[in-house]
């Protein structure tokens, strides 16, 4: 192996146990104010009902729960260490004055069922992020109750049942390509639609010709992700939403890959009747570890009525409040009124944008992208020619031949200090590398990612085995997945 | 922009570099008629001093340092400081889904210890690392039972909260699952007869809520055994997590759909809050959600992994048990550290402040006005019947900085003038005292225009 | 590797062991190879109807679902208890460990179905691909 430049910080060795292992009775991290009530007789409140004891709980001071949880942390990768090229997850900059303002107590501490006459602060919020991500998608009115990209598609599609119940047929399926994201499919499912794959043609778009033939007055919607999986913006899109509007059926579209779009195009000009946002992508707000997100679904006009209740209004004397009578609503799609500290967070950063932020933001994006595909053609296989977005997807065609796999080539990337792509997604490109910058890395950071690929293709050709036993580096190498699966072990217990 | 880190040098160079003679080249793709060329009609760019003043401004319009009585699934408890020092690192905060294990044994760990202690604390065998809130968890766990059992009808308490009721009736629609609903009684629990009647053998699960909306702890066993006896699974929704220091979990359900808001998770205007789903080990490949296990590597050193991913839509695609892809992670991270800090002791000792603050205030209310459903054990929350419409009392109350219970008329109209009202660690005697003495006010006046009518009749 | 001759097989990998009216099916051991280790099996109960040529269970391993497909119609009389607790044995041995056993329905639908010789060639053309 060459010298390398090492970015990301080397794994801490230390051997940090679980935290019941530094339990011990009588150890407190906790004190509570003596109670200014009475003290109460559990016993004769709570009868049988009462707890007599909690079990294996931990016991653990506070100095203990700071190394305890610091020490973990640093066997992390995190966006603030470096880049993770994962394709349409869109790894941006998490603001940090993002945190501060959700942390403003009166907005931190607002009960949702505190009245509106105290809830007037909240209810601005949710009505500037709305107007703001009306005007962003090019739609009539938006929802943002839902609570992750998933739970978005979920209520989009029963929008879309509500919709065409109304027109009295609620038809049986939906389209879905087959580079399409896994939630796609699931989500189809549990709405009660059947799902009919939609083949792409040799540029790595929908095959219009396949949509042509398969589009009927049975199918309800078309999923359709836009950039796709692949990178690709789908040219045809006014073919694709004619087609669809001159049977009756949606066009919703999965905003995943809207950091190509944002302040260029709208997906509400070229035909998008129905579309949910990741504001744990687009919008900055943070991965935490896996969430949580936030997937807000904007519509056109005539899917309005349908939206999950209460919607926000202006009441005649100008104050915001929520309204519940809606007949045509779906329902509810969760408790409350959705991740409101999320939408704190997406204000913030479409606050520091303004819209020419927003504008560079999307061309530095795309800008990224390509300069990685420049750097990395020709040495890894590209399987589509057609021009990437904010996303390029290559594939281990080359590197197949020496034995070696996406997957392997990924875990070797750990050694040089970086953050996997996505690997064997999507589906349709075998072997694939999907790799995403985002407009948060600079040249310099580029630079170090694609002289790292570079160095990886050329290990492929002269020691194989370097990459095939990677990673090296980390704490722990190539867990025991199957033995995780075979005999789950899901909890701590004593022994 | 400062967010953005590039010199326009850079993006000459990279241009150059890719062969590309602007930037508008890049978006050719994009068919000419859709391409705007106009600036988006977003706020203006602002200074991050801006930023933070506008949301000061909105800050101070949302009753910032009012006092609260209000509960209902969402609880105003002390959040540890050392809750966000922890979780506002940039390796927990900013980090991906672990699905990079060798890189992730950070989050990875901290949801394995999570599971544990959620396992603990409700008595089930195993439990996810999260799902998006109670509500939702509800109606996963109940979609989990039909898939158990192979039936499609439910019955649910209509002391289960009723957004929660409602997120459950949008879910079943769509799968085709009938719904049908039992009422409570005078005790505010469950009506066991009512329950005899509604569950038979299409019945896949019963959902109750314990304590329940009302506050009120439910006869769990009882229900229990008139579920399962027909073959029906018991799902037990838990809204105020703190209850499991001092009251018994619902060890006979099957399954436990629970919210973990209450441990350090802020109230924030109703989200991002915490679910969870804890159950039986054999129900665990129906079971939806992120699930961390723990194995070992190829040197025999102990480490953790996202396992049993075939549940999952990534795979699954069509069939997975659930559609969910992101987790609370973030949030569930805050309920571990929460957990961890107040332990074996202190989450007893905090629930038992509940208690007792909550049992004063029922006490003192109860000399004033009606307080419903006493003969039966309660948590922290309890409902208060007033002669006067409660909304006219809240109103009053807010002229004090006090936010007052929660009226129930658009819930549950034969309750007349009842409000929800709850107690935490937080509410203070002086701020119970004083809402107890504007509702002992309210009583009197009303009273007191009572007798003037009937003086008159008198005349 | 050599299929046995005395079973036959399908185009999804199954092979069955006919025995006048009961057969034992499993999967074959291309199948096992392609999936990897498999970490859990997910069979019909006993007394559980098959179609042939429709799924009747399925097969996991870490990262991938395979379902089973059905080689013959019957009702299911045995299931495999081993294979909940040690799915290892599929990839230690796959013609060796059977998944179910069945009542034939109609044993003449055999007929159709592969001969070892005729199935080792479908899967070297398989594999050429």
């Amino acid at each position: 192996m060459k010298a390398v430049t090492r970015k990301a910080t080397r794994h801490v060795n230390q051997n940090e146990g679980l935290i019941f292992e530094k339990s011990s009775a009588g150890k407190a991290a906790w004190k509570l104010p003596p109670l200014d009530v009475p003290e109460v007789d559990t016993q004769k409140l709570l009868g049988a009902s009462e707890r007599k004891d909690l079990g294996n709980m931990p016991e653990v001071s506070e100095i203990e729960i700071i190394r305890h949880f610091t020490r973990l942390s640093t066997w992390n990768y995190a966006i603030d260490l470096g880049m993770y090229p994962l394709g349409s997850c869109t790894m941006k900059y998490n603001p940090r004055v993002n945190e501060v303002v959700s942390r403003l107590e009166g907005l931190a501490n607002g009960h949702p069922y505190q009245p509106e006459r105290v809830s007037q602060g909240a209810l601005r919020i949710i009505k500037t992020l709305s107007e703001c991500l009306i005007e962003i998608t090019g739609m009539d009115a938006i929802t943002l109750q839902p609570a992750a990209g998933a739970h978005g598609e979920l209520t989009g599609l029963l929008l879309v049942r509500a919709y065409h119940q109304s027109k009295g047929h609620p038809r049986k399926k939906i389209l879905i390509p087959d580079s399409a994201h896994g939630t796609n499919p699931a989500t189809a499912a549990t709405v009660g639609y059947a799902v009919e794959n939609l083949k792409s043609d040799a540029r790595g778009m929908v095959d219009v010709a396949a949509l042509a033939a398969q589009m009927n007055e049975d199918v309800a919607a078309l999923m359709l992700t836009n950039p796709n999986t692949l990178g690709v913006f789908e040219q045809d899109i006014a073919k694709i939403a004619d087609l669809m509007h001159a049977k009756g059926g949606l066009l919703y579209m999965d905003g995943a890959n809207m950091n190509a779009l944002v302040g260029k195009v709208r997906p509400g000009d070229f035909g998008v009747d129905l579309m949910h946002l990741n504001l744990h992508k687009t919008f900055s707000t943070p991965h935490g570890g896996g969430g949580p997100g936030s997937g807000p679904v904007a519509v056109k006009k005539m899917l309005e009525p349908f939206l999950p209740k209460p919607v926000l209004i202006t009441k005649p004397d100008g104050t915001l409040g929520f309204e519940y009578d809606r007949p045509q609503s779906v329902g509810r799609v969760r408790a409350f009124y959705g991740n409101f500290g999320m939408f704190i967070r997406a204000l913030a950063y479409t606050l520091a944008n303004g819209p020419d932020g927003l504008r560079q933001t999307t061309e530095d994006a795309v800008l990224n992208a390509n300069y990685i595909r420049k750097g990395l053609e020709g040495v890894y296989d590209l399987p589509y020619s057609t021009p990437s977005m904010h996303e390029v997807v290559f594939s281990d065609k080359l590197q197949v031949k020496k034995g070696v796999h996406t997957m392997d080539i990924a875990k070797r990337l750990i050694d040089y200090g970086f953050h996997p792509y996505t690997t064997a997604f999507p589906l349709i490109v075998p072997g694939a590398l999907m790799i995403e910058p985002t407009e948060s890395e600079s040249k310099e950071e580029m630079d170090l990612f694609i002289e790292a690929m570079r160095s990886i293709a050329q290990e492929v050709e002269e020691d194989p085995e370097m990459v095939l036993a990677a990673p090296h580096t980390t704490r722990v190498s190539r867990l025991d997945e199957v033995a995780a699966a075979r005999k789950p072990v899901l909890r701590w217990k004593p022994s | 922009m400062r967010y953005l880190p590039k010199s326009p040098a850079d993006r000459e160079a990279i241009l150059k570099a890719i062969g590309a003679r602007s930037i508008d080249d890049l978006f050719a793709p994009i068919p000419a008629e859709y391409r705007l060329n106009r600036d988006l009609k977003v706020p203006r760019q602002m200074a991050e001093s801006e930023i933070v003043d506008w949301f000061r401004e909105r800050s101070r319009e949302n009753g910032d340092g009012y006092a609260t009585f209000l509960g209902a699934g969402a609880y105003y408890h002390y959040r540890p400081v050392i809750i966000d020092s922890l979780i506002s690192r940039g390796e927990f905060l900013t980090a991906y889904t672990p699905y990079q294990a060798e890189i992730s044994q950070g989050t990875l760990q901290s949801i394995f210890e999570f599971q544990s202690m959620i396992c603990e604390l409700t008595g089930m065998e195993v439990a996810n690392a999260s799902m998006y809130d109670g509500s939702t968890a509800a109606a996963e766990a109940v979609m989990m039972a039909v898939r158990l059992t192979g039936r499609r009808s439910v019955v649910v308490a209509r002391s289960l909260h009723p957004e929660y009721r409602e997120v459950l009736a949008t879910y079943a629609f769509h799968q085709g699952m009938p719904v049908t609903t039992t009422g409570f009684t005078d005790n505010g629990r469950v009506d066991l007869k009512e329950l005899e009647r509604s569950v038979d053998q299409n019945t896949a699960c019963v959902l109750i809520q314990s304590p329940n909306f009302f506050g009120t702890i439910e006869d769990v066993a009882a229900v229990a055994e008139i579920a399962q006896k027909k073959g029906a699974m018991l799902v037990v929704s838990v809204a105020e997590a703190v209850s499991l220091g001092l009251v018994e979990p619902p060890r006979p359900a099957d399954i436990i759909a629970m919210e973990a808001q209450s441990f350090g998770v802020p109230l924030g205007f109703g989200g991002p809050y915490c679910g969870v789903i804890a159950t039986r080990e054999k129900y665990v490949r129906q079971m939806p959600g992120r699930l961390v296990g723990q194995t070992t590597d190829r040197n025999g050193k102990r480490g953790f992994v996202l396992t049993l991913a075939t549940r999952e839509q990534h795979i699954r695609r069509e069939k997975a048990t659930s559609n969910i892809c992101t987790n609370q992670a973030l949030v569930a991270l805050m309920a571990n550290v929460f957990m961890t800090i107040y332990g074996k002791v202190g989450l007893r000792e905090l629930a038992k402040q509940n208690l007792a603050k909550a049992a004063y205030a029922a006490q003192q209310f109860g000399k004033h006005a009606k307080v419903l459903f006493s003969g039966t054990p309660r948590f922290n929350e309890f409902v208060v019947q007033t002669s006067e419409d409660p909304y006219a009392i809240n109103s009053r109350l807010l002229g004090h900085k006090i936010v007052g219970g929660l009226p129930l008329k658009k819930f549950y109209p034969e309750l007349g003038n009842a409000a929800l009202w709850c107690c935490t660690e937080m509410s203070t005697r002086t701020i119970i005292d004083t809402a107890v003495g504007l509702v002992a006010e309210s009583e009197r006046s009303v009273k007191s225009a009572k007798e003037a009518d009937v003086e008159e009749v008198a005349r | 590797m050599s299929y046995p001759t005395d079973f036959k097989y399908t185009k999804e990998h199954e092979w069955i062991k006919a025995s006048g009216n009961t057969a034992t099916i499993g999967i074959t051991n291309y199948a096992q190879e392609s999936l990897g280790d498999i970490v859990f099996v997910d069979l019909p109960k006993v007394g559980a109807e098959m179609t042939a040529g429709k799924t009747f269970g399925s097969v996991e391993s870490v990262k991938a679902v395979s379902d089973l497909y059905a080689p013959a119609t019957g009702t299911v009389s045995e299931v495999n208890g081993e294979l909940a607790t040690a799915p290892e044995k599929v990839n230690k041995d796959a013609h060796g460990s059977w998944m179910v056993k069945i009542t034939l329905k109609n044993p003449a639908e055999l007929n159709g179905l592969l001969s070892a010789a005729d199935y080792e060639k479908f899967v070297a053309e398989e594999g050429g691909h």
